[in-house]
């Protein structure tokens, strides 16, 4: 990964009340480089979940700015062209899968993208081979393990080539098994990420940078430096 | 490749009603919903009990063409014609002519009873064929074929999401009534169980909508701007234009025995 200055998103003073429990997020200041790895730790309820809507737009910010690639981004359809560069994982997988077959979710992103079908089926099947996931193509999604769909979920985020990752708890409900298998196709990416986990050693071993989300405002843990390979 | 797209017509077998695989699940999905829509048009119009009962035979016909399960199929007939059952004991009472017999001075018309028995040959036949060209394909090809066919994109959105999401749904009331069993609560007609049902199902409206909203978001983050594409081609095949000439020969001969 090449080192730039730039930060692929940059968040500035972004703030964010719920109507009627208060200011959630307070002033928040935010970057993502290429490369990083931020894990956000936080309680429940402190509104880590609401910070990744925020990003990609599936929430408007009451106050403040967020620029996606240099561009700040407000109306939808700047955060439409943002979405495709980052690519957002949902707590709950069945969330994210909506099709009938894993292939046809897959091939849902691309298809928005503007690919044709040939085109996307072939992606599809390229990220899910990828993903150790090759074979999956026709079984039906609602089917799935936990583990399976989450999986897929990943490809289906992977397959728009995103450039930055958003993780919302992507151990939730995963046995220790599907797990170290997640963790390894994580770490195996060149993508920077957000994540949210609960799980203190999955986060550990992704993280590059540690964050920590307290009573609305957003401060920077500095961790020792990990063995980088 | 292919195997996969071929699959996305075949699955959700548990929609399908229940049959063995026969000539007819070759047909074309579109050829199947045109023909039954048809039909259904031209029996419930017929006025001549010639011709619905011809309509019933091509029905059973049908049925047997497409090997439903039979014990199924007849659980969901008569299902409809315990219904049917009622319009016969009451139509003839409330259609005037000639009286076939009195109870408390009223009086029961011959002219009713036939209109009864016609409305009821009708009913099972139009339900017959629906279940044989139908009922026999999955749901979301059902969809599928429904979008071919030009009808409004979002009533075949709403049908494939709800497909897909019934489960999803049906599990989480599964999940609530797990636990307000493992609470020791059990139904009984007083105030408690009404509010505690009424609490159960107003919760599953709530956890519905936040999960479509949370779908949508995940739809539009993936680009999603109102537009779905269909990732299956349907192509009318000979035995779709064979089955078709037969079928609509024999719509025209229904017609016709309406006028004789």
């Amino acid at each position: 990964m090449t080192y730039s200055n730039k930060p692929l998103i940059k968040i500035d003073n972004l703030n964010y009340a719920y109507p009627r429990r208060g200011a959630v997020l307070k002033d928040i200041n935010f970057e993502l480089h290429a490369g990083d790895r931020v894990v956000i730790n936080g309680d429940n309820g402190a509104g880590k979940t609401t910070l990744l809507h925020l990003i990609v737009g599936l929430k408007k910010a009451k106050k403040g700015d967020i620029l996606g690639f240099g561009e700040c981004c407000t109306t939808e359809k700047q955060f439409n062209k943002l979405r495709a560069k980052v690519g957002l994982l949902f707590q709950d997988p069945d969330d994210q899968l909506f099709c009938p077959t894993v292939l046809e979710d897959v091939m849902f992103g691309p298809l928005n993208l503007g690919f044709n079908k040939q085109q996307a089926i072939k992606m599809s099947i390229e990220t899910l081979k990828s993903l150790g996931m090759q074979g999956f193509e026709s079984r039906i999604t609602h089917q799935l393990s936990g583990g399976e769909k989450r999986m897929i979920t990943l490809a289906s985020v992977l397959v728009m080539a995103p450039e930055v990752l958003i993780l919302d708890e992507p151990t939730n409900a995963l046995d220790e098994k599907a797990k170290l298998r997640l963790l390894h196709v994580l770490q195996a990416l060149p993508q920077a990420m957000v994540i949210i986990s609960h799980d203190k050693a999955f986060a550990k071993q992704l993280a590059t940078r540690e964050c920590e989300l307290k009573e609305g405002c957003l401060t920077e843990r500095l961790i020792e430096a990990v063995a980088v390979a | 490749m292919s195997q996969g797209l071929e699959h996305s017509l075949t699955s959700w077998s548990g929609q399908a009603l229940k049959h063995q695989v026969s000539w007819i699940d070759n047909l074309d999905a579109r050829v199947r919903v045109v023909c039954s829509a048809l039909f259904a048009l031209v029996v419930v119009s017929s006025q001549q009990f010639s011709a619905a009962l011809l309509g019933l035979l091509l029905a059973f016909m049908l049925v047997k063409a497409s090997k439903l399960n039979i014990k199924r199929t007849l659980r969901r007939v008569v299902a409809m014609d315990l219904f049917m059952l009622t319009l016969i004991c009451v139509l003839p009472f409330t259609t005037p002519g000639e009286p076939m017999f009195t109870v408390f001075g009223l009086g029961a018309s011959w002219l009713g009873l036939s209109h009864a028995l016609l409305i009821t040959v009708k009913a099972n036949a139009v339900l017959l064929v629906l279940f044989s060209l139908v009922a026999t394909m999955s749901a979301s090809t059902l969809g599928h074929a429904l979008a071919h066919l030009k009808v409004p994109d979002k009533l075949v959105h709403l049908m494939l999401f709800m497909v897909r999401y019934l489960d999803v749904i049906s599990t989480e009331y599964k999940k609530m009534r797990r636990a307000m069993q493992a609470r020791a609560f059990v139904m009984g007609t007083n105030r408690h169980t009404w509010k505690s049902i009424g609490y159960l199902f107003g919760m599953l409206l709530i956890r519905s909508v936040e999960r479509a909203e949370r779908i949508n978001d995940a739809m539009k983050c993936r680009g999603f701007c109102g537009r779905f594409y269909l990732n299956d081609e349907m192509k009318i095949g000979r035995l779709d234009i064979i089955f078709t000439s037969f079928f609509l020969c024999f719509l025209i001969l229904l017609i016709g025995l309406n006028f004789l």
